[in-house]
């Protein structure tokens, strides 16, 4: 990678092949989008800490034995993972130069996302209405952010998405928009991934 | 970038490989919920069963779905990858040991 990407800023140096430009560029893109994710994790990992650290500070109210609700984590949890799964089907669609079937997958991928946040949205007004917001204790403050924080990540991949949605019907599978496919992949299959240590670690956990 | 198109392949997975980590998921999300919901072990095979399916789980979606692997971009891929997971351990395990210190040094855990 490194000496692609040195290669790279020589093309533009010096003149333009085009063919060769765009390919390298679009690994240098998608390479530099998965070492953005690896900050992004990080930051879940500080908000995992904090959340492990605040787990006791329930301040006389619920611990989370008493607010989560299994079930309905179960039905989350299965929503982004089949999302997962149906974006992989979206990228093999896009190997393969069929774009019409690029974007049925994108919006399957779409809905199932959004019954994901819509259940999540459902849990937390819930709990605000039982006074269980995030200004109840720490231990809620924790939940919230950690749980919120990964919520806005999927908000923000579906504005993507239907950009996405946006671009192909105007452009079509180019040498910009695949690049930009690749990363929102990368993006999506880390949601997930970042969700199974969410249900692992807070909820299934949490109801020990 | 020799080998370009063997590198396509392997980067870009198959039906069948996306199948596989779907069902390989599905299973590994079962267990733990299951073990929870029904309650049959006791707590310590409950956790240790939970993070084992977890870190299954994690390793399954990194290579299925993300095709993470040694040789993508020369290893530069997976390298970042382990910088990251070390920082991790060590801003996770860290915290949580300063903090534990510190309840057992003030008596309030």
């Amino acid at each position: 990678m490194a000496t692609d990407t040195l290669s790279n800023h020589e093309g533009h140096a010096h003149g333009h092949d085009h063919h060769d430009d765009h390919h390298d560029t679009a690994g240098t893109k998608v390479f530099g989008f998965w070492v953005y994710l690896m900050s992004d994790l990080v930051i879940f990992g500080s908000l995992f800490a904090t959340y492990a650290v605040l787990l006791r500070g329930t301040a006389g109210g619920p611990s989370g034995a008493d607010i989560f609700e299994l079930p309905l984590i179960l039905i989350s949890t299965f929503l982004l993972l089949v999302s997962s799964f149906t974006y992989g089907m979206a990228v093999l669609a896009m190997n393969a130069d069929r774009v019409n079937q690029v974007k049925a997958w994108l919006a399957v991928t779409f809905l199932l996302g959004a019954g994901f946040i819509g259940l999540e949205l459902y849990e937390f007004q819930h709990l605000i209405h039982l006074g269980f917001g995030p200004d109840r204790s720490a231990f809620l403050s924790a939940f919230f952010t950690l749980v919120g924080t990964h919520g806005l990540h999927v908000i923000f991949g579906l504005i993507w998405i239907l950009v996405m949605l946006v671009q192909l019907q105007q452009k079509g599978l180019t040498e910009m928009t695949r690049p930009r496919i690749m990363c929102l992949s990368l993006f999506w299959h880390f949601l997930d991934i970042v969700w199974i240590c969410v249900f692992s670690f807070v909820y299934l956990m949490g109801v020990l | 970038m020799s080998g370009h198109a063997s590198h396509e392949e392997h980067s870009h997975g198959s039906v069948k490989s996306y199948v596989v980590g779907l069902i390989l998921s599905i299973v590994l999300t079962i267990i733990p919920f299951g073990v929870v919901m029904t309650g049959s072990f006791g707590t310590p095979a409950t956790v240790l069963i939970i993070v084992a399916t977890a870190v299954a789980q994690v390793l399954v979606q990194l290579i299925l779905f993300m095709h993470m692997n040694t040789k993508a971009d020369e290893g530069w891929n997976f390298m970042s990858f382990v910088f990251t997971v070390s920082i991790l351990v060590l801003v996770i395990g860290g915290s949580l040991w300063i903090m534990h210190h510190l309840h057992l040094n003030m008596m309030i855990g």
